[in-house]
């Protein structure tokens, strides 16, 4: 690990300032994705700015309805909120199906739509990578690529986003607040909050440098069977190969979104609007543009089972 | 606080005396040899305090140091094994205020205040916590190196099983939990035993949360 300084921020503009300011420097969350990565040196920050201390730990109702989650809440304690539970089954569903019981007490909010993908030519910085190392080329484009992305792929780049939680956010059309270091706010649909890669693959969200997310806001509840299905090489505390996060109406209307398949939540939803149809209807439409490999098609006839898996759950 | 208290003239110190002696061998290299001192600048070490095991620690630390190192190298509480270094493995598991994390992947300087509790302060030899004599009674373990984080996580599992936690193997989200061998199985995910003392665990887990394996 590279040497660092390290501050503790007491209030998020304090906290955006101090990033803002200082070039190197990064916000340090729960730190179980940031660590790992500097212990590699894929992350090489001189300056770390602990937010532990500028609040932002409670999930609170607003005046729309729905939740407004702290961006420092654990995994753990988004999951398990009655109110998520009750009415936001799916967001829970899909936090407890990723990593270890450990990490979920430790990850945040925040953190957890910030983890870096673990495509293995990322992780491993003997290898080129131009998410990792921008210009120096894709080791996976013609690699061991069965566990990277069908679709919203570049020829820079064919890395997935990981995670699991932002796949249930984006069925439930969450949005992103953060903070700049003068103080501007703004608000993120996070539809538009992971970038595809194109020509600039490290940058994987569209944050600005110095810019903190301080929450991520529910809408009101929209019913619903909530499912998410994930299916990995073992049962438990693996990534995606294929996830499915729905949420499906009585009349057999719903919305879907997909993980481990593209750089960011996969969702189209005029591809959804085929969701009374059937799985293969679905998914025929919202991976027409998919370019996978050989190693990793299966993806595709595994999207749609998994769905079809899910449309059958919700009926029942 | 002195940083190899307790361990007296072991092993480790051996080994780390010769690595020692081998560095001075290598600076009798010529002149030219050696590289120029990294410009990386070095930042001073920082004062690091939590309580561990009910006891008060003042540390003065690198900030690279990880809370699994503190408690291994500067408080020689070595029962916190170090296995994969990198959160996949679960044998640095330790409780921080009353949750379990995995020590390797948070920084020291990120727990002031914080109270610790690691395999030692669950159980002494004498006065054996419950899941530490459930572990022994059950043979819950093989070589045990994964042992002590299996126990701190097993602890954990059936408190948040209390508190109403969900996992990914809960049917009723909204129902109560209960202490199921599925449950504690997918709850111990992240902790792993090459043994494979894996169903003995469970049935240690299942005397001490009073249900079937």
């Amino acid at each position: 690990m590279r040497a660092f300084t390290y501050q503790r921020a007491t209030s998020p503009r304090e906290a955006a300032a101090a990033v803002a300011g200082k070039r190197g420097a990064m916000f340090l969350g729960g730190g179980t994705n940031l660590l790992d990565l500097m212990k590699l040196e894929i992350e090489v920050p001189t300056h770390l700015v602990d937010v532990q201390d500028i609040g932002l730990d409670a999930i609170e109702e607003t005046d729309e309805g729905g939740l407004r989650i702290g961006a420092l809440v654990s995994n753990t304690a988004l999951a398990a909120d009655a109110r998520v539970r009750r009415d936001y089954a799916v967001l829970s569903r899909a936090i407890v199906a990723g990593a270890s019981g450990q990490l979920r007490n430790k990850a945040t909010t925040a953190g957890n739509l910030l983890q870096r993908t673990r495509c293995p030519y990322f992780y491993d910085p003997n290898m080129p990578c131009n998410k990792r190392k921008p210009g120096t080329g894709c080791a996976a484009i013609e690699g061991y690529s069965r566990q990277l992305a069908v679709i919203g792929t570049s020829d820079k780049c064919i890395a997935t986003y990981p995670g699991d939680m932002a796949v249930a956010l984006r069925v439930l059309d969450a949005e992103v607040e953060t903070i700049k270091a003068d103080g501007a706010t703004r608000s993120i649909p996070i539809a538009d909050f992971h970038r595809l890669p194109g020509d600039a693959p490290e940058r994987d969200n569209v944050l600005e440098p110095g810019e903190l997310i301080t929450g991520v806001v529910l809408p009101g509840p929209i019913g619903g069977t909530h499912v998410y299905r994930k299916v990995r090489d073992r049962r438990s505390y693996a990534f995606a190969l294929v996830s499915v996060a729905a949420v499906i109406q009585d009349d057999g209307t719903g919305r879907v979104a997909f993980g481990g398949v593209a750089p960011k939540p996969w969702r189209d939803e005029a591809a959804e609007a085929a969701l009374p149809q059937g799985a293969k209807a679905v998914v025929s439409r919202a991976f027409a543009k998919a370019r996978p490999s050989e190693h990793n098609k299966f993806k595709i006839t595994l999207a749609e089972r998994t769905l079809a898996a899910v449309i059958a759950k919700a009926r029942s | 606080m002195d940083d190899t208290r307790g361990l007296g003239l072991s092993r480790r110190g051996m080994l780390a005396a010769s690595a020692a002696t081998a560095t001075v061998a290598a600076g009798t290299t010529p002149a030219g040899v050696l590289a120029a001192p990294a410009r990386v600048p070095v930042p001073g070490k920082v004062p690091v305090r939590f309580s561990v095991n009910g006891k008060s620690a003042e540390l003065s630390l690198d900030t690279r140091t990880t809370l699994l190192d503190a408690l291994r190298e500067h408080l020689a509480l070595t029962g916190t094994k170090k296995g994969c270094d990198h959160g996949q493995c679960g044998a640095c598991t330790v409780i921080v205020n009353g949750t379990r994390i995995n020590s390797c992947l948070s920084l020291a300087v990120q727990h002031m205040g914080d109270e610790v509790t690691t395999i030692e302060g669950l159980g002494t030899p004498e006065d054996l916590h419950p899941m530490q004599a459930a572990f022994v009674k059950h043979d819950g373990y093989q070589c045990g190196y994964c042992t002590p984080g299996q126990i701190c996580s097993a602890v954990s599992v059936l408190k948040e099983i209390e508190e109403g936690i969900p996992s990914h193997v809960t049917d009723d989200l909204e129902g109560e939990m209960r202490p199921t061998n599925m449950e504690m199985r997918e709850r111990m995910s992240g902790n792993i035993c090459r043994c494979g003392a894996y169903s003995n665990i469970a049935e240690a887990m299942a005397e001490v949360a009073g249900a079937e394996a």
